[in-house]
């Protein structure tokens, strides 16, 4: 596979040694100078100095081959938003992959059909949510191409669908209960499975249904 | 008629004072509080400090009700950014962007977005000099 990664950074610089190690063909592009000519010292030909939001940049690094992936992982939320708005579009790439800097900036991604998308922020605060489940709703997985998220919820003692069969809930439309894990036996949510407090209730739903799926699993 | 000037340089400075001259409501948003003292003493219009890129600092220059959208920032790729998001978050009809690079001009003014690339009207005329130039005579006419 021909993968061009634009950013050699942490990020770009240990992707390009994963990928070589694995037998991938990989053109590396950054642009500072310092940075290039220490990555220059490891990776040889494979690291190209430029702006790989430079149209001539990306084609001096092979775009119109196209690679089979580009990685656009520099530092810059904008940058990388362009680098894949042109592979995609003007080069005809057929995959892409984002890293999303500043989690503020990943509604531009989704805006601009940008996907997928990787957030180290988002992904340590997802993390956190799932040791500390506060909200009483943790993201486990967004299926970004599908518009659908599936979260866990933990039913409580004063969860207003303890004791119920799922078949007797409300649930809001656009919204599913996948499985019930109790005592660390999972079984698939059909309409006829009691919840119970101590359960772990996976869910399937459209994002912006969390709301509302708390509310009617939690009621607050 | 309302207008955001998103980037207060030198050309975001001068085409705020221009549009307010002209009658405009105009909000002009740049990152550094410096950008104000661009816009000169006498500045009537709106000022807010931030960056564009921010939904949050777009929504407190009014774009929901924003008749114009100037994105003039000093880096290309984020005015290509929040051009996008005024065009398509928030359904603004004008939306002008400014890009110093022509290849990416032309990339997106194919893809509907309104460039303006100085770059490309300075190579214009920077070439029409050279060629006057190459006529001695018509200097000796002059």
């Amino acid at each position: 596979m021909y993968v061009l990664t634009a950013g050699g950074g942490k990020v770009g610089a240990n992707l390009a040694r994963l990928l070589l190690r694995a037998g991938h063909e990989v053109t590396l592009i950054e642009q500072r100078t310092d940075r290039f000519e220490a990555l220059e010292e490891e990776f040889e030909h494979v690291v190209q100095r430029g702006d790989a939001t430079e149209l001539f940049v990306l084609e001096r690094a092979g775009i119109k081959r196209p690679p089979d992936l580009v990685l656009a992982v520099t530092g810059d939320d904008e940058d990388n938003v362009v680098i894949c708005q042109l592979a995609k579009e003007k080069y005809g790439v057929p995959k892409v992959i984002a890293r999303v800097n500043d989690p503020r900036n990943q509604a531009h991604f989704d805006l601009l059909g940008i996907a997928p998308t990787i957030c180290a922020t988002s992904n340590i605060m997802g993390l956190i949510e799932h040791e500390v489940p506060e909200h009483g709703l943790v993201h486990l997985l967004e299926l970004r191409n599908e518009n659908l998220e599936i979260v866990e919820v933990q039913i409580s003692d004063e969860s207003p669908v303890a004791g119920k069969r799922v078949e007797r809930l409300e649930l809001p439309d656009g919204a599913r209960l996948i499985s019930v894990t109790r005592n660390g036996q999972s079984e698939i949510a059909v309409g006829s499975t009691e919840l119970k407090p101590g359960d772990q209730v996976l869910a399937i739903l459209q994002p912006g249904k969390e709301d509302e799926l708390r509310r009617v699993m939690l009621k607050r | 008629m309302k207008a955001i000037v998103i980037g207060c340089g030198r050309v975001g400075s001068s085409i705020a004072r221009q549009l307010l001259g002209e009658g405009w409501e105009v909000t002009a948003v740049d990152e550094k509080e410096d950008a104000l003292a661009r816009l000169g003493e006498d500045w009537r219009g709106g000022f807010v400090i931030g960056h564009g890129m921010d939904v949050d600092v777009l929504r407190a220059a009014g774009i929901e009700d924003a008749d114009a959208v100037v994105v003039a920032t000093d880096g290309d790729n984020t005015n290509i950014v929040i051009g996008q998001v005024a065009q398509k978050r928030f359904a603004n009809e004008c939306v002008v962007v400014r890009l110093l690079d022509p290849a990416r001009a032309a990339f997106y003014r194919a893809r509907g977005l309104r460039v303006v690339c100085p770059t490309e009207t300075a190579i214009g005329e920077l070439t029409e000099a050279v060629r006057a130039c190459e006529v001695p005579q018509t200097v000796e006419a002059r």
